[in-house]
């Protein structure tokens, strides 16, 4: 089971600052974000990124969005 | 669609957007808007506040169409892009508070962060005051955020709650037709207009409206932000919206090299004051601010169009805080600062400061 990160209905930066806290406890393997605007859901993948983790999955789930972050 | 999407969503896409205004912005003080404000949320929203009567300074009176357009355009990108998400519930009060503290701090420096970036485009040199009090402030804010501060989160709602704003800016806009200005005139129906000054310098409606729709629809698409640039870039080492402002500067620089629109200097630059410390306090207010809430002035304008209720509160705050900054002395002139201006900063930094101490989560 991977963590998860619940921030939706937070607006910008908390689900990046939330996400990067979490992602620079872990060195690998995997961790699901959830969110409810596509502004987040950029932003998330956009710093994941950044510390070399990549969104293997976004699924649409009604108006919100679950990212699979992955890093191997 | 989709790779209008994504090209929205890149590094090209945020900096062509920048661009974009930057270069608008310029052509429109060269089509009639004020000097070095061809474009600035702030000075546009207390113009509307004197449009419709809540103060009545008569040099600032005029319904920019430019900001219903941002609006509009943002509404129509929103819906484009099935983006249009009507949600509210974070702490209305404080982010109407925050819209009013925002506006009295941008009008003591006088101008939003938009504006800064058009000011040092066109050569004012007073703005650098402007730009440090800006990034000081949204560095305050990045300390709190590190601290746990939290305005709560949203919840989605009802359809009402999205349209709500949009549909007062119809309304606005209704008015605008219905009431065009008449020359000589300080009153046509219920719109107040101003005869001379700032409020008197703008481009034809269809320009200014027209402008406004295109910037909205990318701005909205591009989650343009002048405040989350510094913001992003201090907290996150991150330049991506840091880029579009760039942008932003440069696009504006070179089109008012083109039209002869640069000149440099730090005296009798247009609606300006050479103030240097309360220019850099006036903005330290104003970036504390839009930190705090989540967003310049003109992100604010362009959530409040795809469906944000909190942004709307937000921009309803700042065209309250407009009226109080103009009844109550506390804006600028290019004269120097209000009689009430420099009370009104201080008083103002201490609220953020509660505010900002005292709305902590731990979220984790």
């Amino acid at each position: 089971m991977s963590e998860i990160v619940d921030a939706r209905g937070l607006s910008c930066p908390q689900p990046v600052l939330l996400t990067l806290e979490k992602l620079k406890s872990l060195t690998q393997g995997e961790l699901v974000v959830l969110v409810d605007t596509d502004t987040s859901r950029e932003n998330v993948r956009r710093a994941a990124a950044s510390l070399g983790w990549q969104a293997r999955e976004v699924q649409a789930e009604g108006a919100e969005f679950r990212l699979t972050l992955e890093k191997t | 669609m989709s790779a209008l999407r994504e090209f929205f969503a890149s590094r090209a896409g945020i900096i062509s957007v920048g661009a974009f205004i930057g270069v608008f912005a310029a052509l429109l003080q060269k089509w009639g808007n004020p000097g070095n404000m061809g474009i600035c949320v702030a000075c546009f929203e207390r113009d509307i506040a004197g449009a419709i009567g809540l103060h009545r300074v008569a040099v600032v009176q005029y319904l920019r169409p430019e900001i219903l357009g941002f609006v509009l355009g943002a509404l129509l990108s929103a819906f484009a892009f099935k983006e249009f998400r009507p949600r509210a519930g974070s702490a209305p009060i404080v982010r109407f508070v925050l819209g009013m503290l925002a506006m009295i701090g941008a009008l003591v420096f006088l101008g939003c962060p938009w504006r800064v970036l058009l000011r040092l485009a066109g050569g004012d040199g007073n703005a650098i005051f402007g730009l440090l009090g800006l990034v000081g402030g949204v560095w305050i804010g990045t300390l709190f955020f590190k601290g746990g501060y939290n305005l709560g989160r949203t919840q989605s709602t009802y359809a009402a709650v999205g349209w709500l704003f949009p549909l007062i800016v119809l309304g606005l806009l209704a008015l605008r037709l219905m009431f065009p200005q008449i020359p000589d005139k300080e009153q046509s129906g219920i719109l107040f207009y101003s005869i001379k000054g700032p409020g008197s310098q703008h481009a034809a409606l269809a320009v200014s409206l027209a402008v406004g729709l295109a910037v909205g629809f990318v701005a909205q698409r591009s989650r343009f932000c002048t405040m989350g640039a510094w913001r992003d870039l201090i907290l996150f080492r991150q330049i991506h919206l840091f880029s579009g402002m760039l942008a932003l500067l440069v696009a504006a620089f070179l089109t008012n090299l083109v039209l002869g629109q640069f000149q440099p200097g730090f005296v009798g630059q247009p609606v300006a004051h050479t103030m240097e410390l309360w220019n850099f306090a006036g903005m330290v207010v104003a970036g504390l601010a839009f930190a705090l809430a989540g967003g310049c002035p003109g992100r604010q304008v362009f959530m409040a169009g795809e469906g944000d209720g909190d942004a709307a509160v937000f921009v309803l705050g700042m065209i309250s805080g407009a009226a109080v900054s103009h009844n109550f002395g506390l804006a600028s002139s290019p004269q120097g600062v209000g009689p009430y201006g420099i009370a009104a900063v201080i008083i103002s930094l201490a609220v953020l400061l509660f505010i900002g101490f005292t709305m902590r989560q731990k979220t984790s």
